[in-house]
C-alpha cells in the first residue's frame, strides 16, 4: 500500500517535470497551426469574390494592387497591364440600385446574369460581389488574387489588414519597427548596464552592493504597463518638446523606455559573467603591475565577453517580445520606420492592439498568429544562442 | 602576453580615478532613474489614494469612483494562478534536481524551460486564447487568464525551487538513506523542510510578476469595465494592470482619468513593493538563521 503511494507520487513529479516541455510543444501546435494556414490563402475576405469581365486579360491581381483600385489610386487597367479601359468599380449595394428587385430575384438568385449584363455594357468594370449574394453555380470571371506566400509576408511594406474586401499583410514594416526600437534600446542602455555591472562587480565595497543589487532587482521588478504610463506621461512629452515635434510618441521614446527595462537584464548577467572569472586571472594582472582599472579593461571585461555578449542578446530578446510599455508609447503607425522621431509600431503591439478586433478563424486573426510565430522564432533563436554561449563559457 | 603601454604610475593613477568615477556616477544614474519613476507615481498618486479609492467601483465612465473590482480581480487572477502554478512548479523542480539524471533527457527539460521563460508575455495571450478561450471554449475568463498566467511563472518557480534544492547539503540526503528511508521520505521528511523557505521566496517574487501582467490577460481574462464583481471562475473580470492600460489610453477625457491613472499605478507599484520587501527581508532572515547552525 505504502509502497504504490510513493510509486504514484513519483510518477506525478515525474510528469510534472515534463510539463514545461508539454507546454512549449503545445504553444508551437497552437501558434504555429493558426500561422502556417494564413501562408497560402488569399487576401480576399472571406466570402468575397472579384468579378470583372470576360474580356479582361488579367490573369490575376496582388492585395497591393486590389488595394490601390478600392482606394482608387488606379483607374485603368492599363496600368495593371491589362488592356487600356476605366476601372469601374461596383458593390452589391451599387447592384440592388441598378437593377430593380425583380431582375435580380428572390434572394439575388438573378445576381449572375445582371452582373453580366453590367460587364457587357461596361467593360472595365470591377465588382467585388459576397458569394452569399450569388447562385452557387455561375459562369462569371472570378479574378484570383495571388495568394499569400511567406516572402510577401515578410517583404510587403504596407500593413493594411482591415482594409475591404481585401486586406494587405506586409510584416516588414512591423519587423523593422521592432527591430529598431529594440537595437535602440541596446545602445542607449549598454553603457550604463556595462558601468554598472562594472561598478557591482569590481568597485562597489560590499556593503553598497548589497544596498544596490536589490534596487536593481526592484527595477526588473516594475510592471511593464507602469513602465508604459510612466513613458506616456513623462518621457513622452520630453522627447516632443526636446525634438519639437507635434507628437511624442515616437521611435525614441519607445527605445528610452525599453532601455530602461532592459538595464536589470544587462546588468545581472554581466555582473554575473565578471564575477564567475577565476581570482587568479585577476591576480596575474595586478601583479604584471597592471592597474586595477587596466586589469579590468584589458583583462576581465575581455574573459568575460562571452557572457557579455548572452547579456546582450537576452536584453535584445526581451525588448523584441516587449509588449504594453511599447505600445503605449510608440505612437503604434505601420508604415516603415524613416526614423528615430516617427512614430512606428512593433510586432507585439499590433498583436495586442488589434487581437480584439480580429474575428476568430478569420484571415486577420491567422495573420496575427503570424506574427506571434515570427516572435516565437527570434524568441527561440536568442535563446538558443544565449545557451551555446554558456555552454561553451562552462568548458 | 599583455602589455600595457601607458604604463607610467601617473597616468595609471588618473586614468584609474577618471574612470572609477566615471562608472560610479553611470550606476548612480541608474538608480537615480528608478528613484524618479518612484517618486513620480508615488507623489502625484499618493493624493488619490483615499478608503473610497480602494474600496468604491468606477464611476462616470472611469472618471471617478475606485478601483476595488480590479482589486479584487487582480487578487482573483494571483490565488488562482499559484494554486495552479505552485504544485506543478515545485514538483518539477524536484523532478529534475532529485530525479532525472545527467544527460540528454535532462538538458533537454532544462532548454524547454529556458525556452518557456523567455517567450514574450504576448505569446502566452495568443495561445491562452487560442487553447483555453477557443478550443477548450472557457470564454474569456478567470480560469482563462489564470491557466495562462500559471504557465507564464512556472519557470519562474521551477528554477527556484531547483535551486533552493541545490543549496540543501548533500549529507542531509545521505543521513536520510542510511537510516533506510526511500528516496521519496527522504525528500518529504529531511530536503523539502530545508529548502522550503526559498522555495516560498520565489512563489512571492512569482506573485509580484503575476500581479503587473497585462499582455497574457488582455484577451483571456481582462474585461473593461465590469458592474458587478465575478461570482464564479468562468466570468470576466477587471484586473490592476489592465485598468491602468485603458484608463491611460483609451479615455476620452484624459484629464478626468488622469488622477486614477496614478493611483493605479501606485497601487500597482506598491504590490511589487511590498512582494519584494517581503522575499528580500524572508531571504535574510533564513540566511542569517542557516549562518547561526
Amino acid at each position: 500500500m505504502q509502497r504504490t503511494l510513493e510509486k504514484g507520487v513519483e510518477i506525478l513529479i515525474k510528469t510534472c517535470g515534463y510539463f514545461t516541455s508539454v507546454v512549449v510543444i503545445l504553444i508551437v501546435i497552437f501558434l504555429f497551426k493558426e500561422g502556417i494556414s494564413f501562408i497560402g490563402s488569399s487576401p480576399v475576405e472571406e466570402g468575397f469574390s472579384i468579378i470583372v469581365s470576360k474580356s479582361n486579360s488579367l490573369q490575376s491581381i496582388t492585395s497591393q494592387q486590389a488595394k490601390n483600385i478600392f482606394d482608387g489610386k488606379i483607374t485603368n487597367w492599363s496600368e495593371l497591364g491589362g488592356d487600356a479601359s476605366d476601372i469601374k468599380l461596383f458593390s452589391l449595394e451599387d447592384l440592388s440600385k441598378i437593377f430593380s428587385e425583380e431582375e435580380l430575384g428572390n434572394d439575388f438568385e438573378n445576381s449572375d446574369k445582371c452582373i453580366e449584363k453590367l460587364l457587357d455594357s461596361i467593360p472595365g468594370a470591377m465588382v467585388a460581389m459576397l458569394d452569399a449574394a450569388l447562385p452557387d453555380k455561375h459562369a462569371l470571371n472570378v479574378l484570383p488574387l495571388d495568394k499569400i506566400t511567406l516572402y510577401k509576408f515578410l517583404a510587403d511594406t504596407e500593413w493594411f489588414p482591415t482594409a475591404k474586401p481585401v486586406g494587405v499583410f506586409g510584416a516588414l514594416p512591423l519587423l523593422l519597427g521592432t527591430l529598431l526600437v529594440s537595437f535602440m534600446a541596446i545602445l542607449f542602455a549598454l553603457p550604463f548596464g556595462l558601468a554598472g555591472a562594472i561598478y557591482l562587480a569590481e568597485i562597489a565595497d560590499k556593503r553598497v552592493r548589497n544596498f544596490l543589487k536589490p534596487l536593481i532587482e526592484l527595477l526588473s521588478g516594475i510592471p511593464s504597463v507602469v513602465y508604459g504610463f510612466f513613458g506616456l506621461v513623462v518621457i513622452v512629452p520630453f522627447v516632443q518638446n526636446l525634438f519639437d515635434l507635434s507628437v511624442g510618441e515616437t521611435a525614441l521614446s519607445g527605445s528610452i523606455v525599453l532601455a530602461i527595462m532592459a538595464l536589470p537584464t544587462i546588468i545581472t548577467v554581466s555582473e554575473d559573467a565578471i564575477r564567475s572569472i577565476p581570482s587568479d586571472v585577476r591576480q596575474a594582472s595586478l601583479a604584471l603591475g597592471a592597474s586595477h582599472w587596466q586589469t579590468i579593461t584589458r583583462v576581465l571585461v575581455p574573459y568575460a565577453a562571452s557572457g557579455i555578449s548572452a547579456a546582450i542578446i537576452l536584453g535584445v530578446g526581451r525588448a523584441i517580445g516587449e509588449t504594453m510599455a511599447v505600445l503605449m508609447v510608440t505612437g503604434n503607425a505601420a508604415i516603415i520606420p524613416y526614423g528615430l522621431t516617427h512614430p512606428v509600431r512593433t510586432i507585439p503591439a499590433t498583436i495586442a492592439a488589434e487581437l480584439g478586433e480580429a474575428s476568430f478563424g478569420g484571415l486577420h486573426f491567422k495573420a496575427l498568429f503570424a506574427l506571434g510565430c515570427i516572435l516565437f522564432i527570434i524568441t527561440f533563436v536568442t535563446n538558443y544562442m544565449v545557451d551555446s554561449i554558456s555552454r561553451k563559457r562552462k568548458i | 602576453m599583455i602589455v600595457f603601454p601607458d604604463s607610467s604610475d601617473q597616468t595609471k593613477r588618473w586614468s584609474q580615478i577618471f574612470f572609477f568615477g566615471l562608472a560610479r556616477i553611470l550606476s548612480i544614474f541608474i538608480i537615480v532613474i528608478l528613484l524618479v519613476i518612484l517618486y513620480f507615481i508615488i507623489s502625484r498618486g499618493i493624493s488619490v489614494i483615499s478608503w473610497e479609492f480602494l474600496t468604491a467601483a468606477p464611476k462616470e465612465s472611469m472618471t471617478q469612483g475606485g478601483i476595488m473590482p480590479a482589486i479584487i480581480g487582480t487578487l482573483y487572477l494571483i490565488l488562482y494562478s499559484m494554486l495552479i502554478a505552485f504544485p506543478i512548479g515545485v514538483m518539477a523542480g524536484i523532478y529534475v534536481h532529485e530525479y532525472s539524471k545527467d544527460g540528454p533527457v535532462k538538458r533537454f527539460i532544462k532548454m524547454m524551460t529556458n525556452n518557456l521563460s523567455g517567450i514574450p508575455s504576448i505569446v502566452f495571450g495568443l495561445f491562452g486564447m487560442a487553447l483555453f478561450v477557443n478550443y477548450l471554449n472557457f470564454g474569456a475568463s478567470i480560469l482563462a487568464g489564470s491557466l495562462t498566467l500559471a504557465l507564464l511563472s512556472l519557470p519562474l518557480i521551477i528554477r527556484t525551487t531547483e535551486e533552493s534544492l541545490k543549496s540543501v547539503d548533500q549529507g542531509f540526503r545521505n543521513g536520510s538513506y542510511a537510516l533506510g528511508a526511500s528516496k521519496l521520505y527522504t525528500i518529504r521528511k529531511v530536503v523539502l523542510p530545508i529548502a522550503f523557505p526559498n522555495i516560498i521566496t520565489g512563489l512571492i517574487l512569482s506573485i509580484g510578476r503575476v500581479s503587473g501582467e497585462t499582455a497574457p490577460i488582455l484577451f483571456t481574462a481582462a474585461a473593461y469595465f465590469l458592474p458587478k464583481l465575478p461570482s464564479s471562475v468562468m466570468e470576466q473580470c477587471m484586473a490592476l494592470p489592465y485598468h491602468l492600460y485603458v484608463i491611460t489610453t483609451s479615455g476620452t477625457e484624459v484629464a478626468k482619468t488622469r488622477p486614477m491613472a496614478y493611483g493605479t499605478a501606485l497601487v500597482l507599484i506598491m504590490i511589487v513593493l511590498v512582494v519584494n520587501l517581503v522575499a528580500n527581508l524572508l531571504r535574510n532572515y533564513f540566511a542569517s538563521k542557516v549562518k547561526m547552525k
